[in-house]
């Protein structure tokens, strides 16, 4: 990026730095459930820098293909998984991969919030405490109201943690789902429809929030909101028939797609 | 191709506006076209209607202006929906400002009437270029044809070097004959209209380019208004 406002001495500084380095790589990912093929030969990368949107209609793929970059398909008896899929270059689906650790490092926000039916600080210590992640109460206490704050929810329920997660609403509900999933210090978070069972104001709320964790962490989401694809992400995937049909800058999918296929999605002339 | 939409209404929202912009761009070509012939004819009586008429386009803009905004905020259109959009809202107020400039030439016309003098020959061959390139640029924004907007860019150096000669023929009337200079200015600023007429329409074939393709037409150089450096002769 040439910038006009930076003193000609600056140029004596050492060359821009290269792009950098994904924080996830799939490259040649297929996904069978049975017999019936749901991903094709997916290829991506994927930014610690960048929130990824990936977008497309319904069974397109892309919450299957979410789901390979934390192993969370392994739960699921007809899933099959192949290709290469790594994490700072890491094989996430080597034999020595500790699957309870890959998740927390890549942890995960569902489409329904579904805190544990127990106060909204133990909804939080959790992860923390199997991970050991405290060594006493006065660490865990940091661990949760960092979580908390983080996730933008600490005024709200600071004077009430002992308070069942349950009871709070359902936008609450997912910022404390988020602050569970902060907690274990992940490097990757990845949002399947966060926002589709939430009213628009719980919804602004965890957009703005994704604002502000962008950088801090990997953030993958999958919404079937264009609109929030465009608002929350700074690189779109469109998914069609289980394949990625195009991948790139988020205002270039919006305004200027490459793939007839894509236009016809993102301006609702589709099927 | 403003069709195909899942929801139709939309697609019927796109139609109008473009039959909008089409509509306008008709009712300005005709006010060149017909602002000349009054001022070649000295028809006072033509050159106010013309006039009266430009109130039909500044309508039409204003009309375009609120389908736009009401597009954007029901439909929030995307990728070439939206390109069509913006490029609507801005070929609209480019198109008010071309019947804005026929219309100040109609009304010179009562002032010209009485004026004789040679280079009003080289006008109506101006506007007509101007003219054509205003028609030229309404076709392509119709048939999204960017091939055709680009054309349209390639001909405003023709009027750039009219205006060019019309300056300096128009100064050596002044200068032969004070008793010139009143309708010779006044011939000015009808040649300065045309000109500017033509670098309207060529920001119209930069937005159909852009509404087409996506990218932008790639930036010339203008057309060098050389008659800047001519008032010291």
């Amino acid at each position: 990026m040439t910038d006009l406002m930076t003193p000609p001495e600056a140029e004596a500084a050492p060359a821009p730095a290269a792009a950098p380095a994904p924080k996830m790589t799939a490259r040649g990912v297929n996904v069978f459930y049975g017999n019936k093929q749901a991903i094709d030969n997916v290829s991506i990368d994927v930014f610690r820098e960048d929130v990824t949107a990936f977008i497309g209609p319904s069974g397109c793929g892309k919450s299957t293909f979410l789901r390979t970059l934390n192993r969370m398909n392994d739960t699921v008896a007809t899933a099959r998984v192949e290709g290469d899929i790594r994490l700072d270059g890491e094989d996430i689906y080597d034999r020595s991969m500790d699957v309870v650790q890959l998740r927390a490092r890549v942890g995960m926000v569902f489409q329904k919030p579904n805190p544990f039916p127990k106060s909204i600080f133990e909804n939080v210590a959790y992860g923390p405490r199997i991970h050991g992640l405290a060594e006493n109460k006065a660490e865990m206490d940091t661990i949760v109201e960092r979580s908390l704050k983080r996730a933008g929810l600490w005024d709200e329920v600071k004077d009430r943690l002992t308070d069942s997660g349950t009871a709070l609403s359902g936008g609450q509900q997912q910022r404390l789902c988020i602050a569970r999933a902060i907690a274990v210090d992940p490097e990757v978070i990845l949002m399947d429809e966060p926002c589709s069972a939430l009213d628009p104001i719980a919804t602004a709320k965890i957009e703005e929030l994704i604002h502000e964790l962008r950088g801090r962490y990997a953030i993958v989401i999958v919404t079937h909101n264009m609109q929030q694809a465009a608002r929350v992400s700074q690189r779109t995937a469109f998914f069609h028939l289980g394949s990625i049909v195009e991948y790139g800058d988020t205002s270039g999918i919006f305004t200027n797609p490459r793939e007839t296929r894509t236009k016809d999605y993102i301006t609702g002339r589709y099927g | 191709m403003a069709t195909g939409h899942t929801i139709k209404a939309f697609d019927d929202e796109l139609r109008q506006l473009r039959a909008n912009i089409s509509q306008m761009g008709g009712l300005a070509e005709a006010a060149i076209r017909e602002s000349m012939q009054a001022l070649t004819q000295r028809n006072n009586e033509a050159a106010a209607e013309i006039v009266a008429r430009d109130a039909q386009i500044d309508a039409l803009e204003a009309e375009v202006e609120r389908s736009v905004i009401n597009i954007i905020a029901l439909r929030a259109p995307m990728a070439d929906d939206l390109r069509d959009i913006i490029a609507a809202l801005k070929i609209a107020g480019a198109v008010e400002r071309i019947g804005d400039y026929a219309r100040n030439i109609a009304k010179r016309v009562p002032t010209l009437s009485g004026s004789r003098i040679e280079p009003l020959s080289l006008l109506p061959e101006m506007a007509r270029i101007a003219g054509e390139m205003v028609k030229n640029v309404l076709d392509a924004y119709a048939a999204r044809d960017a091939a055709k907007a680009a054309a349209v860019v390639e001909r405003d150096q023709a009027l750039d070097d009219f205006y060019n000669s019309i300056f300096r023929a128009l100064l050596t009337y002044m200068m032969e004959n004070s008793h010139n200079i009143t309708a010779a200015t006044h011939l000015l600023f009808v040649a300065k209209n045309l000109e500017r007429i033509g670098d309207h329409a060529t920001n119209i074939a930069e937005m159909v380019y852009y509404a087409a393709t996506g990218e932008r037409l790639v930036d010339r150089p203008r057309g060098a208004d050389s008659t800047a450096d001519t008032i010291d002769e």
